[in-house]
């Protein structure tokens, strides 16, 4: 698709906003609606668009597959960690309150940890299986 | 006038339908099943389902719809014809479908307070979220606190999925180096 002037165009401008919606999705997730999931499949379909429109090698060279694959890890570990730390704090597992000095700023803490372990798998996730499937394909 | 937006969003989803179980071009049925999501989001917007829509489009109409055209591109655009009879498989949708129609008849109400599952934990998490949780959406207390435990399982699922994935299409020979 490299000579389609007007997808190049139209996607140049459109790539970030959708990668700035994501974030704004991520990070207002507590007073609006979305989270983790919404803001990691909204910026996975933007890495996925830039894909398809430039190719998945230069696309992989905005994000390598390395990074990627780290990051479906990461995010599940980062999840499952919140929920350690709580242990090790002398909570139970999962329970942010003990998080913080305050249990509401444990909550706020907890959720904001816990979101994002969510978006960096969700992200990764949509972005490997992507370019797995468009990588096959030459 | 949700009534109207009710009734178009649904004929247009069963025409949709229809279209998908007529066409034999499998691209033109990938682009269908992407406008199916994207018009099941519209519904869930109508029902006041913000985050259900997000995901719907963003996953059923963009990523899902891509993904099965990626699909399509390694193997065949077009279905083949099956020599199965397919008057039992009639017989078990239509017996199926009547099953599933009546056993609504015992449903509750749609919006009915009375429902049990308005009855249950909700009241509870829409009294204490502002005091134990702190923040305005009670879908996201609910989803990352208060059922932590089925979110982190959801998280799991789609690292497998992930992980299934790399394994079986991932790991294919390494692109060939041009620079070295």
């Amino acid at each position: 698709m490299r000579h389609h002037a007007v997808l190049r165009v139209i996607s140049k401008l459109m790539i970030p906003l959708i990668l700035l919606f994501a974030l704004y999705v991520q990070f207002h997730g507590d007073f609006g609606p979305g989270g983790g999931f919404q803001a990691g499949v909204i910026f996975g379909a933007g890495m996925i668009l830039y894909g398809l429109i430039f190719g998945v090698e230069t696309a992989g060279r905005v994000v390598p597959p390395g990074l990627l694959r780290t990051g479906i890890a990461m995010g599940v570990l980062l999840y499952a960690g919140v929920g350690v730390a709580g242990l090790a704090l002398g909570g139970t597992y999962l329970d942010y309150n003990v998080l913080a000095h305050d249990p509401v700023h444990g909550q706020h803490l907890g959720i904001f940890l816990v979101e994002l372990g969510v978006f960096t798998t969700v992200a990764s996730v949509m972005i490997t299986i992507f370019s797995a499937f468009a990588g096959r394909g030459r | 006038m949700e009534r109207l937006i009710d009734i178009s969003l649904l004929a247009f989803l069963a025409a949709t339908a229809v279209g998908m179980v007529m066409l034999r071009n499998l691209f033109a049925v990938a682009m269908l099943s992407g406008m199916y999501s994207l018009l099941s989001a519209g519904l869930f917007v109508v029902l006041d389902a913000v985050d259900v829509a997000f995901t719907e489009a963003a996953v059923g109409a963009g990523i899902t719809t891509v993904l099965m055209l990626g699909t399509l591109a390694l193997t065949s655009s077009q279905e083949k014809v099956s020599a199965h009879k397919t008057a039992p498989a009639l017989l078990v949708v239509v017996v199926t479908g009547a099953a599933l129609i009546y056993s609504t008849l015992d449903m509750p109400a749609f919006g009915d307070r009375e429902a049990p599952i308005h009855r249950h934990v909700a009241p509870r998490y829409l009294q204490e979220t502002p005091k134990e949780v702190g923040v305005p959406n009670v879908v996201t207390a609910v989803l990352a606190s208060y059922r932590g435990y089925d979110t982190l399982g959801e998280t799991t699922v789609i690292f497998t999925a992930g992980l299934g994935v790399l394994l079986l299409l991932g790991v294919t020979r390494r692109p060939k180096r041009t620079d070295a």
